[in-house]
């Protein structure tokens, strides 16, 4: 496995395997009363957030911590970047701590991979800009394969902004990587020419949603109303919203979160069970720890099973690794 | 100076031969069989043997940040640049801080190459007054002053009426209007070219119909006044074609393509680098393609580097927050020749003539080798391969479109105006 988690690129279907696994091995230890593991004892890692987001900085936060590393969280705001710092000066300071890690969420596209190229640390790329979110894309494939086993052949519509969406693109690719037929759908004016080459289909209306094993919908987000790349959120809805009428009984729904009610989604669908939305959230936590564990530990050795190193993780594991 | 023994290659002037060129009073003297020439007493002899002459080249559309952005280049480094490129005149774009849209501002530029330029250089002034696309500058003022031609460059004139207005009052002025093509409201917060690797990477796209539209705009407008235009880089299919259409239909339009439109494509930007974004942007194969046919075509009349130096710690950002530009001097002919010429693409004599005229559309003849013209010409090792960025850039600048590629064709030497402008400097030790 590649040092830096930048894109989903940056695995193959074997690797998102044992990441997805070793996530499974973390939810046993998730289930104890104590819940941490000795693995990054007295290693750093550092979170930081240039954008707003709960889920995933406090979801990598539990991560590092259950892990044992020490943590240190970074928001733009109140950090040097406030006062002009730049990325590479931000990141050579920072890097001046010997992180093992530094998790990164910009609003920029690429940035994950500069800072890559400007620290010897590992990087997990936490979203940036609309290119990808590799981390949100292996927690929502874990939260399905919990749910249906096998992702072989699994029809997923992801639905709505699909030219905005950093979840789609990573997902897109994450789910044709494991077996998923992947199908996006939303307006033209909200889904960038070319978008075939991730590897999907491109529809513009829910006619065909019945095919779908699972309808895995985007939000919307109220700003982009301004730039008309839809008349209006009302005629959106009607023509995009998944409610209990569009979804099927059949069907699972999923959400990157945060929800717009009655937007994206209706709140009945939000509230049925076919909905596996705060199963992801749930998901957020062992899912990052295994990225931490894979990148940092440099995985198993071949041969040890992926169960049995949390619980007793050998000294080989938890030693520092060299950068 | 007595240039001896080089292949003197002039396809304007249908010179192809090997031999000896003298040059006296800063003119070419004699152009003789080699060997057959012989140096005036206390003249320099340059041994040329295994070189290529050319007439040397005139490149339209640079940017030297003077006034203003001094950090990324200067007139000096600027036109020592273009020299190193083989360039002996070149044209600078007005979009300096502050815009050149005034008489004592330009004057003040002309006072300085005058001082620090080590070849030709001439200034264009803005069409409307501080790039803001409303109010014509003093046309008549600036020509008067020597303004080369105008051009809002790195700015379309969004409105309409206003380029209508530009181009009625041509006729007073006189200068040609070269065109930054683009419509803001398609381009919207574009940062590389609308397709598929944009549709990847996440990015804002600029579509090529930002481009090809205003160029159909402005070749109508510019038809309808009988005006004279230049469209500026050349950058998509749909603005080759209007361009042909409009040269067939009798509009006095010419138009320039620089070596990176002409090189590199969309797929390039794939690796985030900064040193690939530039407006208009990189653009599709396809696109590429039909710049390709368009210059050997002669439907694009010249090459031109669109030569926009940016400070490092500038393009050492996110792609997103990295500002548009490239520099291009030093490794235009380099570029062009072992990506177009070594593969049978285009004939070297045809990217000879493009990059010679680049001064014919604003009224400023092409050098030529022939007895008689001023002596402007560059020697030229073909064989020699040379990795771009070693050891370094005269240009303030680095962030070159094709900064460590391996090229073939180096610069050996440069006269303008019969004065050596530049001189690689194994070359110098290697003719002591």
């Amino acid at each position: 496995m590649s040092r830096h988690l930048l894109s989903i690129n940056d695995l193959d279907r074997a690797g998102i395997e044992r990441i997805l696994g070793r996530a499974e091995s973390f939810a046993e230890v998730s289930g104890r009363e104590i819940k941490k593991v000795p693995t990054l004892r007295g290693r750093t890692i550092v979170n930081l957030f240039f954008e707003a987001s709960t889920r995933t900085s406090s979801s990598f936060e539990l991560a590092s911590k259950r892990l044992s590393a020490d943590l240190v969280s970074i928001k733009e705001q109140g950090s040097s970047a406030e006062k002009g710092e730049s990325l590479k000066d931000t990141i050579q300071t920072l890097s001046a701590y010997d992180p093992a890690a530094i998790v990164i969420r910009s609003p920029h596209v690429g940035a994950a991979a500069l800072v890559a190229r400007w620290t010897s640390a590992s990087v997990i790329n936490a979203g940036d800009g609309k290119h990808e979110h590799p981390t949100q894309a292996l927690l929502d494939l874990y939260t399905l394969r919990r749910r249906v086993g096998s992702l072989e052949g699994v029809k997923l519509w992801i639905v709505g902004d699909v030219m905005h969406s950093r979840v789609a693109r990573s997902n897109v690719l994450a789910f044709g990587r494991m077996g998923c037929e992947v199908t996006v759908c939303g307006p033209p004016t909200l889904i960038p020419p070319g978008f075939e080459a991730l590897g999907c289909r491109v529809r513009h209306s829910l006619d065909d949603l019945g095919e779908a094993d699972v309808v895995y919908a985007l939000r919307m987000q109220r700003e982009r109303m301004t730039g008309s790349f839809v008349p209006s959120l009302r005629e959106y809805a009607a023509r995009f919203q998944i409610d209990r009428h569009r979804l099927r009984g059949h069907q699972l729904l999923m959400h990157p979160g945060p929800i717009n009610r009655g937007v994206e989604l209706s709140a009945e669908v939000i509230d049925s069970p076919q909905a596996l939305i705060t199963r992801q959230v749930e998901s957020g936590v062992v899912v990052r720890m295994a990225v931490l564990y894979e990148l940092l530990t440099g995985g198993p050795p071949p041969g040890e099973t992926v169960a049995g190193v949390p619980e007793n993780a050998s000294d080989e594991a938890t030693e520092p690794q060299p950068a | 100076m007595l240039v001896r023994g080089a292949r003197l290659l002039d396809p304007r002037g249908r010179i192809d031969r090997t031999g000896d060129i003298l040059v006296a009073r800063g003119a070419i003297a004699q152009v003789g069989d080699a060997g057959t020439l012989e140096p005036p007493p206390g003249a320099e002899e340059v041994d040329a043997e295994g070189l290529l002459a050319l007439p040397a080249f005139v490149d339209p559309h640079v940017h030297l940040r003077t006034p203003g952005r001094e950090d990324e280049e200067d007139i000096a480094s600027g036109t020592r640049a273009a020299a190193a490129g083989g360039f002996c005149a070149i044209l600078a774009m007005p979009n300096t801080e502050p815009v050149v849209d005034s008489a004592p501002v330009l004057r003040s530029l002309q006072e300085r190459a005058c001082a620090e330029a080590c070849i030709p250089t001439g200034f264009l002034a803005a069409i409307t007054r501080g790039q803001e696309g409303e109010l014509l500058t003093e046309m008549g003022e600036l020509a008067d002053a020597g303004a080369v031609a105008f051009s809002d460059d790195g700015l379309p004139v969004r409105s309409a009426g206003v380029m209508r207005q530009a181009l009625q009052y041509q006729r007073l002025s006189g200068g040609v209007l070269a065109l930054h093509e683009e419509d803001p409201t398609l381009s919207g917060d574009g940062v590389m070219h609308e397709g598929t690797v944009s549709a990847l990477l996440g990015l804002a796209g600029i579509p090529s119909v930002s481009e090809s539209t205003m160029v159909a705009r402005d070749a109508q407008l510019a038809g309808d006044e009988d005006a004279r235009i230049h469209i500026q880089h050349l950058s998509a299919r749909g603005s080759v074609e209007a361009v042909e259409a409009a040269k067939a239909a009798g509009v006095r339009i010419s138009a320039e393509a620089t070596p990176h439109h002409l090189l590199l494509t969309d797929d390039d930007v794939r690796s985030l680098d900064t040193n690939f974004k530039m407006n208009p942007p990189l653009r599709s194969e396809d696109d590429r393609q039909a710049i390709v046919d368009g210059l050997r075509s002669g439907t694009i009349d010249c090459v031109a580097t669109d030569h926009a130096p940016h400070a490092r710690e500038e393009k050492e950002q996110p792609f997103e927050l990295a500002p548009m530009g490239v520099t291009g001097l030093e490794t235009a002919f380099a570029a062009l020749h072992s990506g177009l010429v070594e593969p049978g693409v285009i004939p070297l004599e045809t990217l000879a003539l493009r990059l010679t005229s680049g001064g014919e559309p604003f009224g400023i003849a092409a050098p030529s080798l022939a007895p008689g013209s001023p002596a402007n010409v560059c020697l030229i090792d073909l064989d020699a391969g040379w990795e771009v960025g070693d050891p370094g850039y005269e240009s303030r600048s680095s962030n070159c479109a094709f900064a460590a590629r391996r090229l073939k064709g180096r610069v050996r030497m440069t006269i303008a105006g019969g004065a050596v402008a530049y001189r690689e400097r194994s070359f110098a030790i290697g003719a002591v």
